[in-house]
């Protein structure tokens, strides 16, 4: 990825740390819409359910409230064709009630809640009609990055939530409940890696391997916290990493928000999050003492997907063969991986055959290949 | 998007680097390098960085020459469509008709496309010429079953290879539903070819294994002087030479009615990973590895003769009233002789894959044979080596591949394959 153009970083409240504050997506960074006290649409959530008071609604913003009553932690998404995501809102705890504020042009699309935030998730179609212009190609793209950028935002306000659990747990010695938030808060984190990457010397501090660490400096972040919640099985006086750990992904969320990103750019994301499959979490270098190499994949291949989604109204028009292959690739590769789910997560790396890693190896690079044609196709 | 730039015949380093006796590097029109004590090297028809044709009744890479270098590679299909096992067919096609000329594998080429696009030519050929590069492709039996409806089709002569005594036969490198030999005589350009068909391939195949070789263990043609393989023997002295047309109508190539007609033209390929017990052999006395082979180290004469190509005499007895060569000697026990006349066309490779992590040399031979009917030409002959060749106490078959290699591809019209999927 070529070093994007940083704009000074903003100030950010940290309002996403709280679990019951409300999400608003903003309409492209300029503008923020306001939630409107009234007409939001209800959304009913259970772990068998996901009632929507509307499934008609009128072009333009809109609220949605999405209770709760379930027993999973759950979660609501807008889709688009091919589920671009238009809006989301994660890790709604049961009992909770969340808002998300999206704006929707006139078309057809589908609301999703994911109880146990795993899946396809419970599917529901919503109609969204009234005046929309088309769109022109530069404003294709522009609303391409706005929508990844809503992405990033919703991903990032969960990373910092879970990376508190996570260290929290490692604080108090908690080594349990420390290893079982261990790939949960890997998964955020994992889906913004690309946007992560361009912070040089934070990712680093965050993600290195022991072995990607330079004699005389200090390994820091979460393989360290891994080695020693499995290696070791003792947390004690790994304190001060976790308070690291906790303040540098603030940091890089912080940094994230403010980042200017191009259409190439997430092109070349989207392929570098399948790179990072290929090289590290199917080989099992990745989460080496834990296995849990499984929830990073996904994890990079949902950030995949998210980004190439994002542009997907500029690939349907430039290049929509290309969209067609797009679709049943990443439709294998989910697949591929599906087939090694294990409950509300994923087999361990070491419970996996050398066929299946194969398989997996293939599909990836299948999916791969398209991907680094989006680039070009972007760019023209 | 041509590569050929100001390269020049390019100096070939020749066989069996790094094991003593170097070869003599041979200059533009190419002569062959011989070993110190050849006496005289032979000229190759062409120079060594020169195209060999694509388009022809037959494919290339069979009766070409043989090229010194090896890049072979089988691939499992992993697609569920035929259409898009054709459309890849094509594909490589296309893709291997520009590179065995020299040119680059995708229309763009390496540095011709856009430079948001990753290029369609992976490039470390760029400036290479040629190289006598050919790609030949062949179809496994596992290929013959009911994913793409092709059940019906396999040859009775793509028999699967009975199990052989003492072999350690490895799934994951034996076998495949395709495999594409690439031989040159640039290891670069053998590399580059087989890894732009493995990128143009993804999704619909999935590279099995592959395997390097260089070296040749066999001559092809008259022209060529016979190699050595790694036991320091000359192989492939009595072997089929494409001035032969006659035997090679007779043992090489499918004939009508010899099986399905989309084989006539074709030939079947049979491929054996050989791994050698190098440090064992090479503490052998020279007259345990002679009477071996059967053959004399130096020169390669039958032990009953002088010449190299002096016909063995196996009726021949010693004064110990012993035949001269053994009962067990791999000659006899392979010579067409033995087995009413048949006869392979082999075109192997030494390989040396590093070390094996017990100080000893990953080496050996990856045998190639292609031939009419592997029922009547590899499978008895091999059968009568694993029983008897006292050769066997050095070396151990890893690997097993079968093929069977359609007829060339008329022109830029016609694909691989084309006789058995349209």
């Amino acid at each position: 990825m070529r070093t994007p153009t940083v704009l000074a970083v903003a100030a950010l409240a940290l309002a996403g740390l709280t679990a019951c504050s409300s999400t608003e997506s903003g309409s492209g960074g300029t503008t923020e819409a306001t939630a409107a006290g009234d007409g939001k649409i209800a959304v009913a959530a259970t772990d068998t359910e996901c009632k929507v008071a509307k499934s008609e609604l009128a072009a333009g913003t809109s609220t949605f409230s999405i209770t709760n009553n379930g027993s999973k932690v759950t979660e609501f998404y807008v889709y688009a064709a091919g589920d671009r995501i238009m809006g989301e809102v994660e890790n709604i705890v049961p009992g909770l009630t969340r808002d998300v504020v999206m704006e929707l042009p006139a078309g057809m699309y589908e609301t999703a809640c994911k109880p146990g935030m795993t899946g396809k998730g419970i599917r529901g179609p919503l109609k969204v009609s009234g005046e929309s212009k088309p769109l022109t190609s530069d404003a294709k793209l522009a609303e391409a990055v706005a929508s990844y950028k809503r992405y990033i935002k919703s991903q990032s306000d969960t990373l910092l939530g879970k990376t508190k659990e996570f260290t929290e747990a490692v604080k108090a010695g908690e080594v349990d409940k420390a290893k079982e938030l261990y790939p949960v808060a890997r998964t955020y984190w994992e889906r913004i890696e690309p946007v992560a990457e361009v912070f040089g010397d934070l990712d680093p501090a965050i993600d290195a391997r022991e072995n990607d660490v330079a004699d005389g400096e200090e390994w820091t972040g979460f393989h360290r916290l891994e080695k020693d919640l499995w290696v070791k099985k003792d947390v004690k006086g790994d304190g001060p990493i976790a308070d690291k750990l906790m303040t540098d992904v603030t940091t890089i969320v912080e940094k994230s928000a403010a980042l200017e990103l191009s259409p190439v750019q997430l092109a070349n994301g989207a392929k570098g999050l399948l790179d990072e499959v290929a090289t590290g979490k199917i080989t099992g270098e990745e989460d080496r003492y834990s296995h849990t190499d499984l929830w990073d994949f996904d994890a990079n291949l949902q950030g995949s997907k998210a980004a190439v989604q994002a542009l997907r109204p500029v690939l349907e028009e430039r290049d929509p063969d290309l969209v067609k292959t797009l679709d049943a690739k990443f439709a294998d590769a989910e697949g591929t991986l599906g087939a090694h789910r294990s409950g509300d997560g994923w087999k361990l790396h070491t419970e996996l055959s050398k066929d299946d890693l194969r398989a997996l190896s293939d599909a990836i690079n299948a999916l791969a290949e398209p991907i680094s044609k989006v680039a070009s196709v972007v760019a023209r | 998007m041509t590569r050929r730039s100001t390269a020049s015949g390019g100096i070939s380093r020749r066989r069996l680097f790094g094991l003593g006796a170097a070869g003599v590097a041979a200059v533009g029109a190419g002569a062959v390098a011989g070993r110190s004590f050849i006496e005289e090297p032979v000229a190759h028809a062409a120079s060594s960085s020169d195209p060999v044709a694509f388009y022809g009744p037959h494919q290339a890479g069979i009766t070409t020459p043989a090229q010194d270098r090896l890049h072979f590679v089988a691939f499992d299909v992993i697609t569920k469509k035929k259409a898009e096992l054709v459309e890849l067919l094509q594909e490589w096609t296309a893709a291997a008709a520009r590179m065995t000329q020299g040119k680059d594998a995708g229309t763009f080429g390496a540095v011709g496309g856009s430079p948001e696009a990753p290029p369609d030519d992976t490039g470390e050929a760029l400036g290479l010429p040629a190289s006598g590069l050919t790609l030949t492709i062949g179809f496994g039996p596992s290929l013959f079953d009911e994913r793409f409806g092709l059940a019906d089709r396999r040859p009775p002569a793509l028999a699967d290879l009975p199990a052989f005594p003492g072999e350690d036969l490895q799934p994951e490198i034996s076998g495949g539903d395709i495999c594409v030999q690439a031989c040159a005589h640039d290891p670069q350009v053998a590399v580059h070819a087989i890894r732009n068909l493995a990128r143009i391939g993804f999704g619909k195949v999935s590279v099995r294994y592959s395997q390097l070789g260089f070296g040749r263990t066999s001559s092809t043609s008259r022209s060529q002087a016979t190699p050595r393989n790694l036991m320091g023997f000359k192989d492939g002295t009595n072997n089929l030479k494409l001035e032969d047309t006659a035997m090679l109508r007779d043992h090489l190539w499918a004939a009508p009615g010899d099986g399905p007609a989309w084989m006539d033209g074709g030939t079947y390929l049979v491929t054996r990973k050989i791994r050698m017990h190098i440090e064992t052999w090479d503490r052998a006395p020279l007259s345990e590895q002679e009477a071996i082979f059967g053959r004399d180290k130096g020169e390669g004469a039958p032990l009953t003769g002088h010449k190299e190509f002096d016909a063995p005499d196996f009726a021949k007895k010693g004064p110990d009233g012993q035949p001269v060569i053994a009962g067990d000697a791999h000659v006899r026990l392979a010579h067409p002789d033995a087995h009413g006349g048949a006869r392979l066309l082999r075109r192997g490779y030494n390989f040396v894959d590093g070390s094996d992590g017990l100080g000893r040399l990953d080496a050996g031979l990856f045998f190639i044979a292609y031939q009419r009917d592997p029922r009547k030409q590899f499978v008895p002959i091999q059968r009568m080596l694993a029983e008897k060749d006292s050769l066997n106490e050095y070396i151990k078959h890893v690997s097993s591949g079968l093929f069977a290699c359609p007829p060339g591809v008329v022109d830029g019209g016609d694909y691989w394959g084309r006789t058995l999927f349209a």
